[in-house]
Parts: structure tokens; sequence; C-alpha cells
């Protein structure tokens, strides 16, 4: 009991790490990645309250965690391809002098 | 890219004010005791759920209680799912001219070791991805983490330089789609002999699976290689224009305003 809650403190405590920085860092690729560390955070309090029930995991969290990775994988990489080309953009635009 | 002089990371110009930045992780702060509090109020919160799907394991064609809510019980989630993947994938997809999607690149030299590596490791990557497959009816594993293998054998094989892909090609596009298009198929194939989507007899139950989750593997290693193939084409783009405007800046600056005065 006492090791799920230290898991959900912990899961929580992620969540704000990536909230916090989601609002504050400046950069693109950092906000990015503070998303992502807010999922992790999300995923792990779903597999530590999987745990809750009797010795065996619910299966139905473990299934949505999955989904979330993989839709948290695709979201990730489309971030990123927007990023890169968002600042091939400000590259071409800063050589006319904006 | 994000190591070029002209990268913006030293400039903190949009750097919020240290009050701001204080204010934001107190209010995060008490929304995360907040969070807490009701996470050690409703931490005996027990769901029916596990209980239903141990029940009803039996009919659902496999033994692996996450593979059966993936695939049978809430197979929704996952047809809906493979889709989204798709519409990354669509969105990502590059345009240069549809070619071959397997092709050799012979004007590179590679090192042989590494040649030699990967002869020995691709064809265990995909042995392992056809085990995780199977395995996944009883056991952790299945689509996802199968076409993850494959995927990460692909990205070793560009990685190489040997081998080059094309993603427009005619072959590429049905591979992205052949997972969507199976699912969408099964569930109005079921249908009509059930009349509710996605509700698969008991008898057909694993072999649905199996085909559903064999296609689903092809699309989704092939998905996770065109994100990978399509992010380090736009990074060498970016890092030619940002080469290019950081050498030409001094030189083009005033022919480029000409227009404009």
């Amino acid at each position: 009991m006492t090791q799920i809650l230290l898991y959900n403190i912990a899961s929580i405590g992620l969540f704000g790490i990536g909230l916090y920085g989601l609002i504050v860092a400046p950069h693109i690729i950092k906000k990015i990645l503070a998303i992502n560390i807010m999922s992790v955070g999300v995923f792990m309090l779903l597999v530590a309250s999987a745990s809750n029930v009797n010795g065996t995991p619910d299966p139905v969290l473990h299934a949505m965690v999955l989904t979330g990775i993989v839709v948290a994988i695709a979201g990730t990489a489309l971030a990123l391809f927007l990023a890169a080309k968002i600042h091939t953009l400000d590259q071409t635009s800063d050589k006319d002098g904006h | 890219m994000f190591e070029s002089p002209e990268f913006k990371e030293g400039n903190h110009s949009n750097d919020l004010p240290l009050v701001v930045r204080i204010l934001c992780a107190i209010a995060i702060g008490v929304l995360g005791l907040g969070l807490i509090g009701v996470l050690m109020s409703t931490a005996n919160l027990s769901s029916t759920l596990p209980t239903l799907v141990q029940q009803n394991l039996a009919q659902s064609g496999v033994q692996n209680p996450v593979t059966a809510v993936l695939l049978n019980f809430r197979s929704y989630d996952t047809l809906l799912e493979i889709g989204v993947l798709l519409i990354v994938a669509v969105a990502m997809l590059p345009d240069s001219p549809s070619g071959r999607l397997v092709a050799v690149v012979t004007d590179t030299q590679i090192n042989p070791m590494l040649e030699a590596a990967l002869r020995w490791l691709v064809p265990m990557i995909v042995i392992m991805a056809g085990y995780m497959l199977w395995t996944g009816a009883a056991l952790p594993g299945g689509a996802f983490q199968s076409g993850a293998l494959l995927a990460g054998a692909g990205v070793l094989i560009q990685l190489s330089g040997r081998l080059s892909f094309c993603f427009t090609s005619t072959m590429a596009k049905l591979l992205l789609t052949i997972g969507l298009i199976t699912f969408m198929l099964a569930a109005v194939g079921v249908a009509i002999m059930t009349g509710v989507i996605l509700q698969y007899p008991t008898e057909l139950a694993a072999p649905l699976i199996l085909l559903i989750e064999s296609a689903a593997t092809i699309s989704i290693a092939t998905i996770l290689l065109l994100l990978y193939n399509s992010l380090a084409t736009q990074v060498s783009v970016t890092n030619a224009a940002v080469t290019t405007s950081t050498t030409s800046t001094t030189s083009t600056t005033n022919i480029d305003k000409e227009p404009k005065s």
C-alpha cells in the first residue's frame, strides 16, 4: 500500500515537473520534452493503480497505458517534425531581414 | 540542427520573469498536493473491470488479459489508435518522388564490422518480432512490441547507410495502411455475422485476433520507421537551411532587400 502511494506521489511529482516546464520553458523542444514528462507521470500513475487489485494487476489500465504510449510517441514525432519545420522557416525568414 | 550558433537557445528574451515562474511553481505545487490528497482519499477505489475481464477471458480467444482487452473487449480503442498512427504518418509523409520501397545504396563506404553485425542482428530481430507477436496471445507481447522491434531493425539498417527507404512508393502505402484496412474489414465482417461491430464470435476470436495483430505489426513497424525517416530528413533539411543562412546572411541581405524598397 505504502509502495503504491510512493509511486502515486512520484508520478504526480513528474506531472508537476512537466507542467512547470511546459509553462516556463521558452524553447519548443523543451516544451515537447515537458509534455512527455507529463505523460510519463500519467502512465506511472495508471500502472501503479493497476496493481491495486489483490495482487493481480488490472489489465484494462495496462492496455490503456500501452495505447497511450503509442499515441504519445506518434504525437512527439509529429511535434518534433513541426518544430524542425518551424525552425527552417524561421531561418529562411531571418535571411529576409525580419 | 540544435547546436548551430544561430539557434536562439542562449537568448533569454522569451524567459518569463522570476516572479511569474515562482507563482507558477507555487500554483503547480498546490495542484500536486491537491491531487495527492484526492488520491489518498480514494486509495481503496476498486474497479469491477478486472474481475469482468477474468470471467470473460475464456471467450476472448487469447490467454493474456492485456491482449484480450486490447484486441477484443476494447478493440475499438486499438482500431482508433492505429488510425491515429496512420494520420500522423500521412502528416509526415515525405514529398519525395515515388520510387522503389527499398533501394540499395552502392556509392557509400560502410564499416565492414557494422555490416557484418547487421547481417546477424537484423534476422534475429525479425525472429524476435515474430516471437513477440505470437507470444502476445498468452504472455506480455503483441502487435505494438513486435512492430517496435521491427522498426528498430529498420532504423539500424537505415543508419548503416546500406539501404534507403522510399515511403511514397505504392508498396509503402500498402504496408502503411494494411493494418487499418484489415482491422476495418474484420470489424465490418463480424458486424455482418453477429450484428454488432467488433464483437467476434467466440470460435473465430483467436484467428481474427492473430490476423489483425499480424497486419497491425506490419503497419506499426512501417509507420514508426516512416516517423524516424521523415524526422531525420527534416532535421538534415533544417541543418542545411541553417548553414546557408549563417554563411550567406551578410552577402544576401542587400540583394534580398532590394525588391521591397
